[in-house]
């Protein structure tokens, strides 16, 4: 007699106030493949676990930001956020769909030159410029994005000492009425500091003014802030052409428009609740087209969304490694993948799904990382049939961010994998190895040798 | 290993223990094995049983099993000196 | 004139202390005289009282919270539909609403089931955070109240508002806070529960008058009966009430409805102050637990609903019998365990 299927047995308190079973099989209903390729043979190949990145979903993303945009207003530029992701392969999808490069560091404005982005379409941004940076970005005639007074001057001698004008835009942060206001970065639109700023610049005439940038937020579920936010850069646009005389080429939307994720603490899963593109597009552009401008001095809209645009295309494979039950008799589950990779399990409940085929009991489970740390926990509650060791899980949306502010921590980092739209399978970023790690130290020479 | 020998056990994974007032739901091979616990079948059997039914390994099926029974002493599913 | 024959889908059958209403929109819809109804209730947990009341629920079934997201709660009412062939959902949870209105496009093109919901533009600027903006597009008068993400900022408070204060939940809870401890103690307690951010409100001192209406969608209120709570249980559900005469409060629902255009049922929750003005403290997106009352005063809404989903014109209710009453009872419902295995172990009862 052939044997069944196993199980292991389970058991749960019938509570009042958990979740009923009926109806929720679509949260845990098994992802046995990712744009067709089986998520088994995927670790097989790269080991386990592993980032995995549909370049399908990417494009299509992209062109659906773009369609929404394009269809509303007639200049729009995307740029693509290099700290959200910038492994090269991913960079150059989004580079090839038309993307410009918004960099933060000079490290991320290396990283877009070599990747062979011409340097008038690399958008500065950030607190932290070096001379070195400002000096590479004034020669490659980059848009310069200020963020401080101090900055403003540095760039003003080093214009006088290179006697050249660079392009500048000036970063405003302002009140759209969200939480928290993001008022650390740029110049303030309200008590003036903005207006202060262009004028500066303007009659300083060592900088050229050509755009106006803003960053509201993150992870912003109100396409109305962008409105109020987009009519204050306009205002600040028209004031220059009134004052001077002079046309600003482009307003700089930033980014900020939340993914599918759901934020912990929120009642209603993300995937239900988060704006599309067309309800940010609608809000932005009706606000630029109704700001007052005519129709030749319309800016270039330029967004430097980076969440958005590739949460969704972003997928950690993972393997159980062990079950065990805790003191209180809650079930937990411990993963090869912690907090130390997929760092947005800080302030995500992330969507997890088993790789594999299941009847329809489930339990309350905790899942942990791997890490000897109290802190590793990927998910403090979550619903999922009974994993036994070695078994495979999905874990969603998680392209933005992890893989720039993941930690080399008591393991490696894993490989990134990119599913083609060539239907291949292409390593875009190695498994670390201990040499990896240990090529940069450096042992003192009398530390060499011990005696235990 | 022994169970209460009052707990009601239904076929649709329904448990309910009459002297707490408390009620469980168990997946299918957790049913079948609080019936053989409730025949007083001995924990090797049982095992046994498991193993000659399902497509799982002795390895596993031995954690499992300890796990589970575990989990009945801590719903208090189980006789005192079991 | 034989009857026509009607299934509707009803959820809140939470008939608790606290009560939802489901059960008393239930009983409106048996009084309908031109339908025969059958009644399918639609429950989240095991133990509401309506799975029970076999009398007023015919079949109830376990559907997903809110919370599993709209793709569950569709998979799961097209199973229920495939049995049942529901022609009208009535959903009565605030939480369940936002998924409601989104799918009631799909439920009507793929089940062919009616509602009646605001759309999602009501449905979102009377949330308990927009309602300073919704008091100035409205012309209704609203206490001042702010939307706070984190313990840090209750020390402010005191500045801004004095206490006592009022600490609400995104979608619901309500307390009065006579201290920063106590706005502590509450902001821990509902955020746990309903999310962030946590409502903080003035505090408005008078009587609590409350409005049940329903509104056609486009500006006409079809009908409305205010009602006063005469007595309170410590939860500050209205135990005991009576629908009172009160032509100010009617023209506050009729204005506001001639303003927003709602769709469907509300209750307006009002403060009348010492010297007779009203604020708004929250607007309600559905029928209230009291709405029974309405009907009991000669104005059943959600028969007006019922026949407004159906596509059916419905002409404006002219008057109510200012002076019923309506006095809550609790009872205890007998049934076998076997009842509580089966809604458990198959969702269905």
């Amino acid at each position: 007699m052939k044997r069944q299927q196993y199980e292991r047995p389970l058991i749960q308190r019938i509570n009042s106030g958990i979740m009923n079973k009926f109806g929720t099989k679509t949260e845990y209903a098994p992802v046995t493949h990712i744009d067709d390729f089986s998520v088994k043979e995927l670790i097989k190949q790269y080991g386990s676990p592993v980032f995995v990145i549909s370049e399908k979903t990417m494009r299509d993303t992209y062109k659906e930001a773009n369609r929404a945009f394009k269809t509303r207003y007639p200049k729009v530029q995307f740029a693509w956020s290099y700290k959200t992701n910038y492994i090269n392969a991913v960079c150059n999808v989004f580079h090839q769909e038309g993307s410009w490069a918004e960099v933060v560091s000079g490290f991320e404005y290396k990283k877009a030159l070599q990747n062979g982005m011409p340097g008038n379409k690399i958008i500065f941004n950030g607190p932290d410029k070096t001379d070195e940076d400002l000096i590479s970005a004034i020669n490659n005639n980059s848009p310069i994005h200020i963020d401080h007074l101090d900055e403003l001057y540095r760039l003003t001698e080093l214009a006088d000492e290179m006697k050249k004008k660079p392009n500048v835009a000036i970063r405003v942060n302002m009140d759209t009425g969200i939480y928290p206001m993001w008022d650390r970065f740029g110049f303030n639109y309200e008590n003036g500091q903005a207006w202060d700023a262009i004028n500066k610049i303007i009659l300083g005439d060592k900088l050229e003014l050509v755009g106006l940038h803003t960053h509201i937020g993150t992870f912003m579920l109100s396409p109305s802030a962008y409105a109020i936010a987009a009519n204050k850069l306009a205002d600040l646009a028209l004031g220059v052409k009134k004052k001077f005389g002079r046309t600003i080429q482009y307003i700089d939307m930033g980014g900020g428009f939340a993914s599918k994720n759901t934020l912990k603490g929120s009642y209603l899963p993300g995937s239900d609740t988060s704006p599309d593109f067309n309800q940010f597009a609608e809000a932005i552009c009706t606000a630029l087209l109704n700001a007052g401008f005519v129709e030749k001095d319309l800016p270039l809209l330029v967004l430097e969304t980076g969440r958005a645009m590739i949460d969704d295309a972003g997928y950690l494979l993972g393997s159980v490694i062990a079950n065990k039950r805790l003191s209180d008799g809650r079930r937990a589950t411990i993963m090869d993948f912690g907090v130390n990779i997929l760092f947005t399990a800080f302030w995500y409940s992330h969507k997890i799904s088993p790789a594999q085929d299941f009847s329809t009991y489930t339990e309350d489970t905790v899942l942990y990382g791997p890490l000897c740390m109290n802190i590793d926990v990927v998910r403090d509650q979550i619903t999922l049939p009974p994993l036994k060791k070695d078994d495979h899980v999905v874990v969603h949306t998680v392209g933005a961010y992890n893989m720039t502010q993941w930690m080399q921590f008591i393991s490696m980092r894993p490989a990134v994998v990119m599913l083609g739209l060539d239907g291949k399978s292409h390593l875009i970023r190695k498994r670390e190895t201990i040499e990896n790690i240990e090529a940069n130290e450096v042992m003192p020479e009398y530390l060499l040798k011990f005696k235990i | 290993m022994s169970i209460k020998k009052n707990l009601a056990l239904s076929d649709t994974g329904f448990v309910f223990n009459p002297s707490t007032g408390d009620s469980y739901s168990v997946n299918p091979i957790g049913l079948e094995i609080l019936r053989m616990l409730k025949e007083n079948k001995k924990d090797e059997d049982i095992k046994k049983h498991l193993l000659a039914t399902y497509q799982a390994d002795f390895e596993t099926i031995e954690k499992d099993y300890y796990d589970f029974v575990k989990g009945l002493e801590q719903l208090k599913l189980t006789e005192n000196n079991g | 004139m034989a009857k026509k024959k009607l299934t509707v889908g009803v959820t809140g059958l939470n008939n608790i202390d606290s009560p939802g209403p489901g059960i008393p929109v239930i009983r409106a819809l048996k009084d309908m005289k031109d339908f025969d109804v059958r009644i399918i209730g639609l429950s989240y947990d095991s133990l509401e009282p309506g799975i029970y009341m076999h009398d007023l629920v015919d079949k109830t079934y376990q559907i997903p919270l809110p919370s599993a997201g709209q793709q569950s709660l569709l998979t799961r009412l097209d199973y229920i539909n495939s049995i049942e062939n529901l022609d009208i959902i009535i959903p009565n949870f605030d939480a369940e609403l936002f998924n409601f209105i989104k799918l009631q496009d799909a439920l009507k093109k793929k089940m062919n089931i009616h509602t009646f919901l605001p759309t999602l533009e009501q449905f979102e600027e009377r949330h308990k955070s927009n309602l300073p903006e919704f008091g100035v597009k409205y012309g209704i008068k609203v206490p001042k109240s702010k939307m706070i993400h984190s313990m840090a900022e209750i020390h402010s408070l005191a500045y801004e508002f004095g206490y006592p204060l009022v600490v609400k939940g995104k979608f619901y809870d309500a307390s009065i806070a006579y201290s920063p401890d106590q706005a502590m103690a509450y902001f821990n307690k509902i955020s746990g529960k309903w999310g962030l951010p946590i409502i903080i409100q003035q505090y408005t001192q008078g009587t609590e008058v409350n409005v049940t209406a329903i509104g056609d969608g486009k500006g006409n209120l079809i009908g409305a009966v205010p009602m006063r709570k005469t007595y309170i249980t410590d939860k500050g559900k209205a135990w005991a009430g009576v629908a009172l005469e009160d032509e100010e409060l009617m023209d506050i629902a009729k204005n506001l409805v001639k303003g927003n255009k709602w769709r469907g049922g509300f209750e307006l929750e009002m403060i009348r102050t010492e010297k007779n003005e009203y604020f708004l403290i929250e607007i309600n997106p559905r029928f209230p637990a009291w709405v029974y009352l309405a009907v009991g005063a000669g104005q059943n809404h959600p028969e007006a609903l019922v026949k407004m989903a159906l596509g059916e014109k419905v002409e404006p209710f002219k008057n109510y019998e200012v002076g019923k009453m309506f006095i809550r009872y609790s009872y205890d419902l007998i049934c076998d365990l076997k009842e509580f295995e089966t809604i458990t172990t198959l969702g269905e009862l």
